[in-house]
């Protein structure tokens, strides 16, 4: 039963070179699908590109779906990975700075990464800024955000659980939510390409509607 | 050359060489194989997709070089050095070095190898980097006070259900949007 790592069924040097492999498909599968194009991720805020929302959620979805089915056949117990203790208020309050670094910045960091990879140096650039910030972090870590980083501790919180339902029901109220988000993002996507220049929808990879 | 080779050639052409158009992947495939590589992750190694952590885990390392003893006696990053391995031998850092070959491969595959700016075409060279600068500095900030960035957060933590995973959705894009309106003119052209 999973996962192997954190119960010893396979040894440290193993891990890290499963590590490796995933990276690798990971690296490849956002390289392919244009998130190294920072006019595509800024789209999904913008309409004119629902990219994101598609690979994102079709991502989490089939993971959820799939963690669920091998937790009811007893092949993996969530709790023992790596499983994100919830502190509401800083993820909150970090998601917003992150919401906004975003659109300034136009990457996140796995983004940014494959785009520095590739050639592009606005990337190479924001990079830089992204380890600026961390080292700022640490060093006024203790004047500034230790109090906030530690507030609103909720310990290992399941979303489902929380709520009052089951995992099942929360995650197929997801499926919905997520095929209403593709409608509406694709809906969003064709109003603002059917009177795109050729040029740009080139650069995005999109066509005009049918 | 036969008939059908030559065929054969001419798609390749115009697959892999084609400059004026980028083609990616069916973002549906994409995901669905994406998600797959989570539970991947998750079932052999307990660990899911991020990015940031491998970034803190680097910055850490540097601080370990640079200045042994303020790092270790730092309260935020101090535990991460107490048991003495490297900071650098860690499953996030190389899962990040994968992701940089990984990218590399696919976009040497799709001919997409190029130095160059990604912008909006009416925005300069000079701003755009400026705003990258300061976007990854909001990150930096940001990941490390949320735990976590758009993967490790919010993509795996959507993935085991985890409330945390949720918040990071709604802190991220729900915000984004918000900003989006403030910052439009990074992205969109108006006319002024």
């Amino acid at each position: 039963m999973g996962p192997l790592y954190p119960q010893e069924i396979i040894n440290s040097e193993f891990n890290i070179l499963i590590g490796l492999f995933i990276g690798v498909v990971f690296g490849f599968l956002l390289e392919a699908s244009g998130f190294t194009n920072t006019r595509k991720l800024a789209g999904v805020f913008y309409g004119y590109d629902a990219t994101v929302i598609k690979v994102f959620f079709t991502a989490a979805m089939t993971a959820a779906i799939g963690l669920l089915i091998m937790h009811y056949l007893g092949w993996i117990d969530v709790k023992l990975t790596f499983y994100p203790k919830t502190f509401w208020i800083p993820t909150l309050v970090g998601g917003a700075i992150m919401g906004a670094g975003f659109i300034i910045g136009g990457f996140c960091p796995g983004t940014s990464l494959c785009a520095a990879a590739t050639g592009k140096i606005d990337a190479v650039v924001f990079i830089g800024g992204v380890f600026l910030g961390i080292f700022g972090f640490i060093f006024t870590y203790d004047s500034l955000f230790s109090g906030l980083r530690m507030s609103g501790k909720m310990g290992e919180t399941d979303i489902a659980q929380w709520l009052g339902i089951s995992d099942g029901l929360f995650i197929f109220i997801m499926i919905i939510v997520t095929f209403a988000s593709f409608f509406v993002f694709q809906k969003w996507q064709d109003s603002h390409t059917k009177d795109m220049d050729q040029r740009d929808l080139n650069e995005l990879g999109l066509k005009k509607p049918e | 050359m036969s008939k059908k080779r030559k065929k054969r050639t001419k798609w390749l052409k115009n697959f892999k060489f084609n400059k004026r158009s980028n083609r990616y992947i069916n973002p549906y495939v994409g995901g669905f194989f994406l998600g797959l590589l989570i539970i991947v992750a998750l079932y052999f190694s307990g660990e899911g997709l991020g990015s940031s952590g491998g970034y803190r885990d680097v910055a850490v390392a540097v601080l370990d070089k640079v200045t042994p003893e303020y790092a270790h006696n730092n309260s935020y990053i101090g535990p991460r050095l107490a048991s003495g391995e490297s900071p650098l031998k860690t499953w996030l850092v190389f899962e990040l070095i994968g992701v940089i070959m990984g990218a590399i491969l696919s976009a040497a595959i799709f001919n997409r190898l190029h130095l160059r700016i990604g912008k909006a075409p009416h925005l300069t060279d000079k701003k755009r980097l400026l705003f990258a600068v300061i976007g990854g500095i909001l990150w930096g900030i940001g990941t490390q006070l949320g735990r976590g960035c758009t993967s490790g957060l919010v993509l795996s933590g959507m993935a085991v259900n985890s409330l945390s995973g949720y918040i990071g959705l709604i802190g991220i894009f729900g915000f984004g949007f918000i900003f989006a309106i403030i910052f439009k003119s990074i992205w969109i052209k108006t006319n002024k």
